[in-house]
């Protein structure tokens, strides 16, 4: 058995470099690897480019202060948020006001569907969502394309340096298992970077996830991390 | 009727758009008010875009199925499953969506025009939250239906051809407020009830696309 790495929060976010492209799983901070984020903050690294449903939010569901990777905007590390609903954190809309961060939007099923492109070995989505929209000038959008009739519009992959999962159970050899909502676009940013590194509540022996329930293949996890139990 | 009436009246007659079985996802706000009034023997499959098909009611905080960190709607509010739905993943999620497996979705606008255009997720310049699943339930969903006040504070939101950027075009094939109800069809703007509160006359005056009124226009509250 192929066992993976188990390390801290604290070295996980030791291995992002400054100015790295980050995925963040995660649906306004369910599923995100807010304990290697938490530590990202306290390193005071920037530069960083996150690509992400949504950035978080700034009060999580029992009143924390910050949920997810909304610390990273609000501490001003982030120069560019690849996202499809900013609505939740304002300080996204301020920041990119003042014309110190950049924010690409793009329909939500697109860009899962680009991470999944990237990591399925695609060059690209057609997709008829976008059409008639700014999406068309969207950076990510390489032209219309008119098939039987029907206009769609030619979208990148999306790939990143990194990939934070957040799991819910993850075993020893990186296979993971994710509770309720929280599998959301975790399971194809797991494909689509250079590293990734899986966050989990349970870190549990092979063989306590059934073989048929696994959602993310440890062939595509490098390190684990355990986090916080909720 | 006060702004919370008035969103009850809308909510209620979005309702009865529905048949048992159907797959709804249904927007943030005045939406998500729409399972309170279903007929008796209309049970709906609720489509949550990040990742429910089969939603259940929203559970009391201490119940059992509550869990504010693994289970959350796209609120990010408490959520639950129902006995038969299932969780799943972004990318297969939205493929049900484009693929036409949504048989109506429900959501406000900002602006929604006689061509069936829909203006909701950006004012350039003041507020920018992003269209999150938006673009993709308006182009797959097989029905899209606009429910909202049909005003916003007195100026219409009914246009001619929308000025905000699009959400999409074409998509909208149904517009219900508290006035009445517009069809889209291929000549623009139809009437096909009106709220026995209002006139043809208050309808014009508060809607900036021109309309016809069917002639079986019925009353919103039969």
């Amino acid at each position: 058995m192929a066992k993976k790495p188990v390390i801290t929060a604290k070295e996980a976010a030791a291995m992002i470099p400054e100015g790295a492209t980050i995925m963040c799983g995660g649906f306004l901070g369910c599923g995100q690897a807010r304990a290697i984020v938490k530590e990202l903050v306290a390193s005071g690294k920037g530069g960083f480019t996150l690509i992400a449903n949504d950035m978080g939010r700034a009060v999580g569901p029992k009143g924390e202060e910050f949920f997810g990777i909304a610390e990273l905007i609000h501490n001003k590390q982030v120069k560019r948020v690849v996202a499809t609903h900013v609505g939740m954190t304002p300080e996204v809309g301020q920041q990119n006001t003042e014309g110190t961060l950049e924010v690409n939007l793009l329909p939500q099923g697109t860009l899962a569907e680009c991470i999944r492109a990237a990591g399925a070995g695609l060059g690209g989505v057609l997709t008829p969502v976008g059409v008639d929209t700014l999406v068309e000038e969207s950076p990510f959008c390489m032209g219309k394309q008119t098939i039987d009739g029907k206009d769609y519009l030619l979208m990148k992959p999306v790939h990143a340096d990194v990939a934070l999962l957040g799991t819910y159970k993850c075993d020893e050899a990186g296979n993971c298992w994710y509770k309720g909502t929280m599998r959301n676009f975790n399971t194809v940013m797991a494909t689509a970077a250079d590293l990734v590194i899986a966050e989990t509540e349970y870190v549990v022996p092979v063989g306590e996830i059934n073989h048929e329930d696994i959602h993310t293949f440890g062939i595509c996890v490098d390190y684990i991390v355990e986090g916080d139990r909720k | 009727m006060d702004r919370s009436e008035i969103k009850a009246f809308i909510a209620k007659r979005c309702a009865k758009e529905l048949k048992d079985g159907d797959v709804v996802n249904l927007g943030i706000g005045l939406p998500t008010m729409i399972p309170h009034f279903l007929p008796e023997g209309v049970e709906l499959v609720i489509h949550a875009e990040l990742g429910i098909v089969g939603a259940g009611a929203a559970p009391a905080e201490g119940s059992e199925n509550y869990d504010p960190y693994h289970v959350v709607d796209a609120g990010g509010s408490p959520a639950s499953v129902a006995c038969d739905g299932g969780f799943i993943d972004s990318a297969s999620n939205f493929g049900l969506i484009r693929g036409g497996h949504v048989d109506a979705c429900f959501l406000g606008a900002l602006e929604v025009d006689a061509q069936g255009n829909l203006a909701n997720w950006i004012i350039p310049g003041k507020k920018m939250p992003g269209m999150g699943g938006a673009m993709d339930l308006c182009v797959g969903a097989k029905k899209c239906i606009v429910c909202m006040e049909h005003t916003a504070k007195g100026n219409p939101k009914i246009l001619e051809q929308c000025k905000l950027p699009l959400t999409a075009s074409h998509c909208v094939n149904t517009i219900i407020t508290e006035m009445c109800v517009f069809q889209v069809t291929e000549n623009g703007l139809v009437m096909t009830e009106l709220n026995p509160e209002f006139t043809v006359e208050d309808v014009k005056a508060a809607t900036a696309a021109p309309f016809t009124v069917a002639e079986d226009c019925k009353s919103m509250l039969d």
